[in-house]
């Protein structure tokens, strides 16, 4: 193999597990030793710069990072970094002062934003303090898009989510609320230097096919439709025996809201079995915890309707088969299986749906009538134009959705500048060694046994009650220091100079998880077999030194690597130290 | 700060057949300088008690005083330890083989312990054939009261503050050989490929087994001009030729072409495999093992593998017909057998 270039940022950002697989490349490690720190405000802050939304995501985020997380891959389970950033939310002092104070000079630009979700609110903070004049148009009464329609309260107190739209609107950002944007050619029409189009993907799917679909209209709804009518308070009871069809997000907050809304014996049933189902393992305990059964294997045939009265909806049982790889669901033969309802949740997904853009505006729509938008620059085919969020390649979540505004508002500033959407910025990276003595580092090297903390649930009884009341406690400060100091601290770096290196062996005798080996040089899939410990985690690369004195090359496999600093304490010759790698996405500007 | 090693290691760690994984046979966390030759030493006697399937409980390590005597400590941590006085493991040794034959007993000393004070315990260990493996660390000096010479240093070798050694060293191996050692061996801690079979034979063995591994002493005998430091070593290493240890039970897949390959059985069944041989010389004559010793001395080398084999020797046991029990497990009818037994006894002196 060839010698691996460190001074490319990309690979040790890789071996920031978590960093890595953020869509926002939040550096996790980084506030997760300022909590253990208790420095809230500085990990806050570090949090903001990235996600933008601390304190919604530390409640809700799909958390891509937990099933990356290096710990996942040496014992149970990852680090809880969703939560520690609550932590870091709850606990914070003053953050203002550290934001963009404006007002900010007028650069001469004018910016549209359609949809007042994470992803145009991301935009609006990149873009703000560099001079732009931004209109947000939204056709709710507030910001924060799905984060305020469909997330229920329970796992997101509205003051949490007011508090953090309200940093960025604060940046002096001009707000159309209640204002449907029905046109985009007379958006264009207007002297809006760009527009970003953060809609979101606001149509739920139906089963209009489903006999009894009509008749029992009134007691069945669409649950993302529902989800909103609830959270602006146009809904506020339910029947007490309630189906939700469907098994990912949506239906997870559809069952667990009709529990507070008077439902009293509510059933999630779902077509697939229960290991497949899109929600969190997280959220189906969480249901399950809620007296919500998941009755799984079950299509929905037809809604039962007597005397116009929805009755309930027959069901088929099937069973998953493997055929040639790919799973079928094959009826079991057995008789229907009636199950009663007084209401009926359809929560099947979501779509995407640009009724206001006019096809004549100069904006392509693929056969699927999705737009076409650049995956790197997010431009679509009109240059004045890109997309962000769920509305640009559909349905994805609030992280996901600040990583597009943060990429949408490069390439917006760009295009106001006249300058090539291709020339992104590159990272921030900066290496520094940790070394303050012979067994002393600037970070905790120690690595702690304790398992997971899981984070404590208020009483069942009052969550029920109440639809607002938050059902998750968050970490106590002591808690979060807990769990915070099982990070392994990914980010500091075991960084490897040959010239140095004597060969003695000092750092493969001591490395805990075998991660060193000395050995002749060979093509990668022969390396990884010869390793000491085979290395056979592919997604994870082997660090690779330029030949020894002795022909031979170091090889690191970096796949579980405690980052316990014991090679490094152990080197005679410092040939191994421990680098700080921080590594920040470049925003706009 | 980092004085325990974390708990975790790597999840696909191999198992062996007692079921234990490697870190089953760890010890504590050295205190040896950084980069000590004697840790690398250490971690090849715990891959060779994990790869030998060593009930921890059945062996008992042995050692002197030195950095080298300290090593017991940082491995198999399951198993008996006795941490002796200067230059007397040989003697603990020999005791506790005596009270117990079926334990392994692996006796670790450094040049000091055994070629300066210890010579007197050395010489006589050998003679008597103690079924035991002796390791000696050598690092051609006192590592412990910081680096002084040791017997073992070579005439002319630089000490790190720039003295050059006037006297003639002692050649363990030649030595061992010459005293009619029953497995003699040399190995260099930075090469654990052949470090780690000659370790298994070693404890496979049935009689005393010495090896002497040449093991930098990072601190005080690294320096150039030192004969003993990583870089003279390496430079002037001359392996005798493969090696390869099959234990009994092992089937043996790889076809050897005769002269290319030479197996040894040995005493339990395990079968020593020896690649491409010197031509001069064959590891079970005396003779020619002396004389490789010898040339390898006259050409400034050091000459590594198994150097000297003689499988048909007695030990201590065999030539003194003791009883075949662990002395702690005889009661008192097996101690004092009775007027009966004394009788018989007294008879056949009249
Ligand atoms: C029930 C449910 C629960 C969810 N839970 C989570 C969760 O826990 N964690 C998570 O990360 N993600 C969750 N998601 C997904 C997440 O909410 C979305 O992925 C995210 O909000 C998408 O952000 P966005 O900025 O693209 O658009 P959105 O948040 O969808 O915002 C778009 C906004 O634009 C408005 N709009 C649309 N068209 C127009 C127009 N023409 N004129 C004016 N306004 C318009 C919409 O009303 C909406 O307010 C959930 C989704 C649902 C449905
Ligand atoms: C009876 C006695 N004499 C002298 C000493 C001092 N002493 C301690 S270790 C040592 C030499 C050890 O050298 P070696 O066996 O080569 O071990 P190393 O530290 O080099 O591994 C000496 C002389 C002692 N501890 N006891
Ligand atoms: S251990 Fe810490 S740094 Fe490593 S992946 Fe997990 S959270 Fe990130
Ligand atoms: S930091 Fe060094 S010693 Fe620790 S696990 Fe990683 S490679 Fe091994
Ligand atoms: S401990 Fe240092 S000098 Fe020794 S082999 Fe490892 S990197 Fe090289
Ligand atoms: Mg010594």
């Amino acid at each position: 193999m060839q010698p691996t270039d460190i001074k490319n940022p990309e690979y040790f950002h890789k071996v920031v597990d978590c960093q890595y697989a953020c869509p926002a490349h939040t550096p996790v490690p980084e506030y997760i030793r300022l909590i253990s720190q208790e420095k809230y405000t500085e990990a806050y802050m570090i949090n903001w710069e990235s996600n933008v939304f601390p304190g919604v995501l530390g409640r809700t985020c799909d958390r891509p990072c937990e099933p990356a997380c290096r710990r996942g891959r040496i014992e149970e389970e990852p680090v809880a970094i969703c939560r520690l950033k609550r932590v870091a939310a709850d606990n914070k002092g003053e953050v203002k002062p550290f934001m963009p104070q404006g007002p900010f000079s007028f650069n001469g630009k004018k910016i549209a934003l359609v949809g007042g979700g994470p992803a145009s609110l991301t935009v609006a903070r990149d873009l703000a303090p560099l001079g732009y004049e931004i209109h947000l148009f939204d056709e709710q009464f507030k910001g924060g898009g799905f984060m305020r329609s469909q997330i229920p309260s329970f796992r997101l107190p509205e003051s949490v989510l007011d508090e953090e739209v309200n940093y960025i609107l604060d940046l002096g950002i001009h707000t159309h609320f209640n204002h449907f944007v029905h046109s985009m050619e007379e958006l264009l029409s207007q002297d809006y230097d760009a527009v970003f189009v953060g809609t979101g993907a606001p149509k739920g799917r139906d089963l209009p096919d489903l006999p009894g679909r009509n008749e029992g209209a009134k007691k069945i709804h669409i649950g993302i439709n529902w989800l909103a009518n609830v959270a602006f308070e146009h809904t506020t009871n339910i029947g007490k025996k309630v189906i939700v069809l469907g098994g990912g997000n949506t239906a997870m907050d559809c069952c667990r809201t009709s529990r507070r809304l008077g439902g009293e014996f509510v059933k999630v049933v779902v077509r697939s079995p229960y290991s497949e189902m899109k929600a969190s393992p997280w959220e189906k305990e969480d249901a399950m915890h809620e007296d919500i059964p998941i009755v799984d294997n079950h299509v929905p045939i037809e809604f039962v309707v007597k005397d116009g009265v929805l009755k309930g909806l027959n069901f088929e049982k099937v069973t998953p088969i493997f055929e040639n790889g790919k799973r079928k669901l094959v009826p079991t033969g057995e008789p229907l299986v009636f199950i009663e309802a007084d209401d009926v949740l359809i929560a099947i997904g979501q779509e995407n749906s640009f009724p206001w853009i006019e096809r004549s505006a100069g904006i392509d729509f693929d056969k699927w009538g999705m737009p076409v938008v650049d995956t790197l620059t997010h431009a679509s085919s009109h240059p004045k134009v890109f997309f962000g969020g769920d509305s640009a390649w559909g349905p994805k979540n609030v992280i996901t959705a600040v990583a597009h505004g943060h990429q949408a508002a490069i390439s917006m500033d760009l295009f106001c500048r006249n300058l090539p959407l291709t020339q992104r910025p590159s990272p921030f990276v900066n290496l520094v060694s940790q070394k303050m003595g012979l067994h002393e580092w600037a970070y905790e090297s120690d690595v702690v046994n304790d398992v997971r903390y899981t984070v404590a649930q208020a009483d069942k009884k009052i969550t029920l009650s109440n639809r607002k009341t938050e059902v998750e406690l968050g970490f106590t400060k002591h808690e979060g220091c807990k769990e915070a100091e099982r990070c392994l601290n990914c980010d500091i770096q075991t960084v490897f100079v040959e010239d140095k290196c004597i060969e003695c062996d000092a750092c493969v005798d001591i490395c805990p998880t075998t991660c060193i080996t000395f050995i002749d040089n060979a093509e990668e899939d022969e390396l990884r077999q010869l390793l000491n410990m085979p290395a056979l985690n592919t997604s994870q690369d082997l660090y690779v030194s330029a030949p020894l004195k002795t022909k031979r090359v170091m090889v690191k496999d970096e796949d579980v690597c405690l980052h316990c600093g014991l090679c490094a304490e152990r080197c005679p010759t410092s040939a191994w130290d421990m680098h700080k790698f921080l590594y920040e996405v470049t925003k706009a500007g | 700060m980092t004085f325990i090693k974390p708990k975790f290691r790597h999840p696909d760690l191999p198992t062996n057949k007692l079921g234990y994984t490697l870190s089953y046979y760890e010890g504590a966390l050295s205190t040896l300088c950084a980069g000590c030759g004697h840790d690398s030493i250490s971690a090849a006697i715990i891959q060779s008690a994990f790869e030998m399937n060593i009930e921890p409980h059945k062996l008992a390590k042995l050692s002197g005083i030195g950095c080298s005597s300290k090593t017991p400590a940082y491995f198999l941590s399951n198993s008996h330890g006795f941490n002796s006085v200067h230059g007397r493991m040989p003697s603990v040794a020999t005791g506790a083989n005596m009270a117990n034959k079926d334990l392994i007993y692996l006796g670790v000393s450094g040049d000091g312990d055994t070629a300066s004070i210890g010579m007197g315990q050395f010489v006589h260990v050998i003679r008597r054939n103690l079924k035991m493996i002796y390791i000696v660390m050598n690092n051609g000096c006192y590592g412990l009261t910081k680096g002084q010479d040791s017997a073992t240093a070579d005439n002319g070798s630089i000490s790190k503050s720039g003295i050059v050694n006037q006297f003639q060293a002692i050649d363990l191996c030649g030595l061992a050989i010459e005293l009619g050692a029953t497995f003699v061996a040399q190995s260099f801690s930075g090469d654990k490929k052949q470090l780690i079979p000659l370790i298994k034979a070693g404890m496979a063995h049935n009689g005393f087994a010495f090896i002497n591994v040449i093991s930098p002493c990072v601190t005080f005998n690294n320096n150039k001009g030192s004969t003993k430091s990583y870089d003279f070593v390496r430079d002037h290493l001359e392996a005798t030729g493969t090696f390869d240890f099959v234990p009994e039970m092992e089937e043996i897949t790889t076809n050897y072409e005769s002269g290319e390959k030479h197996a040894i059985k040995l005493h339990d069944g395990s079968l020593l495999q020896f690649n491409k041989l010197d031509n001069e010389w064959d590891p079970l004559d005396r003779f020619s093992a002396m004389k490789a010793v010898h040339q390898a001395r006259e050409k400034n080398e050091i000459i590594t593998g198994l150097l000297y084999l003689n499988q048909k020797a007695m030990d201590l046991h065999e030539l003194v017909n003791t009883c075949d029990r662990p002395l702690n497990t005889l009661k008192k009818e097996d101690l004092c057998p009775g007027n009966g037994v004394l009788a018989v006894i007294n008879a056949g002196l009249r």
